[in-house]
């Protein structure tokens, strides 16, 4: 982009455009000539995938508003009216409800190869930044849009999600008050939700444009995490990863079209086709399973407003990620210490997913009474989610600042060609064992 | 960058150094950085002015706020039951106590409280069978379902908490008792909630 290019304009108006507005150069400049590190894998998909997600997103929503009638009395009627009346109403409808959960299926894969491979080190610490206000614009615009059909789970998720804001001292309540345009959940609220449900992916495509460009400013991390050397180390994007992205895509659409052909409600919830009812909350309320990790992390404080800071700050946390890990070493390829806590995040965040589903005070081991610890047995959901939680928030806290003082990485290729290209018994050895001394 | 673009910049400096200002010079140096901040303000003030109306109207509109008030016949009410009405968007629990359960909530006044308030504070004067409420949790909202939980009032089902006899919060995530709306007698059997 800042670099030099390789575009030549062929044609008259190609030239004549160019000078004009270099429209089909920056095309050609970030899509088909960026020199991109040769050994991504298929982890590096995932870009690519989000892309499509956000398109298809974009593309079913604006063609449900066409139908859908955001008024208390109507819209769970007009929802129905897409599903049963309107001309592939039910397909599209389908497509946008199940591609929402593989909108998050993705991000989370692209987020824990990111952690993975250290891609929010330095330089990309703005990239990582903008990739976490994606994640936070997207879980905003689910929210909303999970509210929208106006069922039984829409509404009380929406009483409790904006009641969240209430924990807040002083003005809480006017806040609540006035997310909710009234003295409840109720039409002005669902009003209001349907405007910004529509605005916000827009503002998302907006930040994707400054992620990308952030993203080619340094190029792409690779598997390896060392920097790119030379020309050596690198290929065009097209067709390498055209190529690469695009199988990855067409192997995501399987499963994304497995799930909106033959089990499309498999990822919601049977309530939510119950009309909205403001004097019965259902039995067992969950949020969709996306945002299963940081209600498991609410659930887990038995203070309101400590609850509601927890989650917000599981998400905070990500933020400061580029400067809370102190090693040099990016990939964690050549940090087994970092790599042990690494899967066990990994396992964590799962578990913190399945305690989320669960009820609090039931058992994780079923009939096993233990003992009463504070304030529930010990082997309860509630119990295994605060063990969770606490490993959550020590691996930024504590895992990976100490790790990057102690541990003794592996030693680090010279360059992402170097070990390809050599024989494997004269791969590089003895680097420099501590990691501060490394670039 | 073309030569001719660096080109023209060079002769806009030239122009500027051409035709200093003449209050620069030292008699009236701040008047440039007056006229600066005169326009930040007035643009701040108007940017702050215009964004007020747009943050208000998200609050709740005139029709909303009117005070929406019902009545209601208590001889619905069964001896041990409750009846969930809507008021305000909101249910309203009017549960009407048994003895026993009244005997468990005054006695319960000297209990460890979260929210330390005594059962005779959440009743009108003698009319202590009535518990009326507001029946969303203190917690995040949700309406508890009657009956439950370890102390007999109410359980919400969303995140575990427990209420009394007396709608007081005893265990769990919620901080605050049941909230006890404004509400009247009319006559024996009639109570006016707003």
């Amino acid at each position: 982009m800042s670099g030099h290019s390789n575009y030549e304009p062929k044609t008259g108006i190609e030239r004549w455009l160019d000078v004009r507005l270099p429209v089909v150069r920056l095309a050609y400049d970030s899509i088909i000539d960026f020199p991109t590190p040769k050994n991504l894998n298929y982890w590096w998909t995932f870009g690519g995938i989000l892309a499509v997600c956000l398109g298809i997103q974009l593309v079913t929503g604006i063609v449900l508003a066409m139908h859908y009638v955001p008024h208390v009395d109507h819209a769970f009627a007009s929802v129905e009216r897409i599903m049963r009346d309107v001309n592939y109403g039910w397909l599209i409808r389908y497509m946008h409800a199940n591609g929402a959960s593989m909108f998050f299926i993705a991000v989370y894969i692209h987020m824990f190869r990111g952690l993975y491979y250290g891609s929010y080190k330095a330089p990309r610490e703005v990239l990582w930044i903008l990739g976490c206000v994606i994640y936070l614009l997207m879980m905003a615009t689910a929210f909303m849009g999970y509210v929208l059909p106006w069922g039984q789970m829409s509404f009380h998720g929406a009483v409790v999600i904006t009641n969240l804001f209430g924990a807040l001292p002083i003005v809480g309540e006017a806040i609540t008050t006035w997310l909710w345009g009234g003295f409840a959940v109720d039409n002005p609220t669902l009003n209001r939700f349907f405007s910004l449900h529509f605005l916000l992916p827009f503002m998302i495509a907006g930040v994707v444009g400054l992620h990308i460009w952030a993203l080619h400013v340094p190029g792409n991390n690779n598997p390896t995490g060392v920097n790119v050397k030379s020309k050596e180390d690198t290929v065009p994007f097209h067709p390498y990863y055209t190529v690469k992205d695009g199988f990855a895509i067409v192997v995501f659409m399987i499963m994304f079209a497995t799930f909106v052909f033959y089990n499309p409600n498999a990822l919601g919830h049977a309530d939510n086709y119950i009309p909205a009812n403001p004097l019965v909350t259902p039995a067992h309320i969950v949020p969709e399973w996306y945002f299963l990790p940081f209600y498991a992390i609410l659930r887990a404080v038995p203070d309101k407003l400590g609850g509601v800071i927890l989650m917000f700050g599981a998400i905070a946390v990500m933020f400061v990620l580029p400067w809370l890990d102190t090693s040099k070493v990016r990939s964690m390829r050549y940090r087994p210490t970092a790599k042990l806590y690494f899967f066990i995040f990994v396992l964590a965040c799962l578990i913190l997913g399945y305690c989320g589903g669960k009820l609090p005070d039931d058992h994780v081991i079923p009939g096993l009474s233990t003992f009463t610890l504070i304030d529930a047995d010990l082997n309860s959901f509630v119990w295994l989610s605060r063990f969770a939680a606490l490993y959550y928030f020590a691996y930024f806290l504590v895992v990976l600042p100490v790790l990057g003082l102690t541990e003794t990485p592996l030693p680090q290729p010279e360059s992402i060609s170097a070990p390809v290209l050599s024989h494997p018994a004269n791969a590089p050895a003895g680097a420099a064992a501590s990691p501060e001394k490394r670039g | 960058m073309r030569p001719q673009t660096k080109g023209s910049f060079k002769v806009a400096d030239t122009v500027v150094g051409a035709n200093p200002d003449t209050h620069a010079a030292g008699d009236d140096p701040n008047r440039r950085d007056f006229i600066h901040i005169a326009a930040a303000v007035a643009a701040g003030g108007a940017v702050a002015s215009l964004a007020w109306p747009f943050i208000d109207q998200m609050n709740p509109s005139g029709d909303t706020l009117a005070l929406a008030s019902v009545e209601f016949d208590l001889t619905k009410v069964e001896l041990g039951q409750q009846v969930v009405i809507k008021w305000r968007g909101k249910p309203l629990f009017i549960r009407k106590r048994t003895g026993a359960e009244i005997a468990a909530a005054i006695k319960d006044d000297t209990a460890d409280l979260r929210d330390p308030q005594t059962d005779e504070e959440r009743h009108k004067p003698g009319k202590a069978e009535w518990l009326v409420v507001i029946g969303t949790c203190t917690h995040l909202g949700c309406v508890p379902t009657f009956g439950g939980g370890d102390f007999g009032g109410w359980f919400c089902p969303c995140h575990g908490s427990h209420y009394d006899t007396s709608g007081r919060i005893r265990k769990g995530p919620a901080p605050k008792n049941l909230a006890v709306p404004d509400y009247a007698f009319l006559s024996d059997t009639k109570v006016k909630v707003g």
